[in-house]
């Protein structure tokens, strides 16, 4: 199992480290590539816990669509602050102790807790993929909860068209 | 097998990157980015798990999809308001939206 272990370790080292190049570049342009780079290490992280179910759906929402939307708004707002002043709050070190202390405890709280090394034997990937889309339609399972993010997932795409439309458009298109 | 510890260890470093980008970068687009790294090592401690305490259940999975969900909207919104803010006023810098302040 120590191949596992291995992948497992430059998996996370290269998912902290372009991580960490989100949150310190400069231009938001290469932030945006780089959280590309971390969506994409945590897809292969969701492929070592057998759910490539997740992994696909990472790759094509988070990536495909999230990381687009996310360039197209940096692309449209860049004039207002690429590279000039700090890029970050004067207080930054302070948000830095804090996330410090959180990852501390974090860390503690796993490491006094006695847990599992070693995963449950699963079903196998195709059948798990069948339960699980079975528990989203069923309605014993998520049915209802899998509606309600659909309707809210409607309701903010069409909150979001409305509220990115230029001004002029409320009297233009208005009329029908 | 990768122990159990390892996976959590990984979401709370990502959770803590991605908290900090929230409290420190000025720029809104970054401070959102933060909050798309924070879902995903929340994404990251759910599957999991899923797949070290419950693997014959799908709620864990069936609950990262709705956290996929929910992401894809307020990054939709989220950004709708800051390109909105962004004409209005010609800047992403979040201490200088104060239009609610007083």
């Amino acid at each position: 199992m120590e191949p596992l272990q291995l992948i497992f370790l430059v998996t996370g080292a290269v998912t902290l480290l372009s991580a960490l190049m989100v949150v310190v570049s400069r231009k938001m342009v290469h932030a945006a590539l780089w959280l590309v780079m971390t969506l994409a290490s945590v897809s292969v992280l969701f492929v070592l816990l057998n759910a490539p179910f997740l992994a696909v759906v990472q790759v094509v929402i988070y990536i495909g669509a999230i990381a687009t939307l996310i360039i197209f708004a940096v692309m449209l707002s860049r004039r207002s602050m690429d590279d000039r002043g700090p890029q970050t709050s004067h207080r930054w070190w302070l948000a830095g102790l804090i996330a410090l202390a959180l990852f501390a405890a974090i860390v503690l709280l796993v490491v006094l807790h006695p847990m599992p090394t070693a995963a449950l034997p699963g079903a196998a990937p195709t059948e798990a993929l069948r339960q699980l889309g079975l528990a989203l339609v069923h309605v014993d399972g998520f049915v209802l909860p899998f509606e309600l993010a659909s309707v809210l997932l409607l309701a903010a795409l069409v909150g979001a068209i409305f509220v990115a439309r230029p001004p002029d458009a409320d009297t233009a298109g208005g009329e029908e | 097998m990768i122990p159990l510890s390892w996976y959590l260890a990984l979401a709370g470093a990502l959770f803590c990157i991605g908290m900090y980008g929230v409290l420190a970068r000025r720029n809104a687009i970054a401070i959102l980015m933060g909050i798309e790294l924070m879902l995903n090592a929340v994404n990251i401690n759910l599957v999991a798990f899923w797949r070290y305490i419950t693997p014959t259940q799908m709620s864990g999975q069936a609950f990262a999809i709705m956290v996929f969900a929910v992401a894809a909207s307020e990054a939709a919104v989220g950004l709708a308001l800051i390109i909105s803010i962004y004409r209005s006023r010609t800047t992403v810098v979040a201490e200088e939206i104060d239009m609610l302040k007083w």
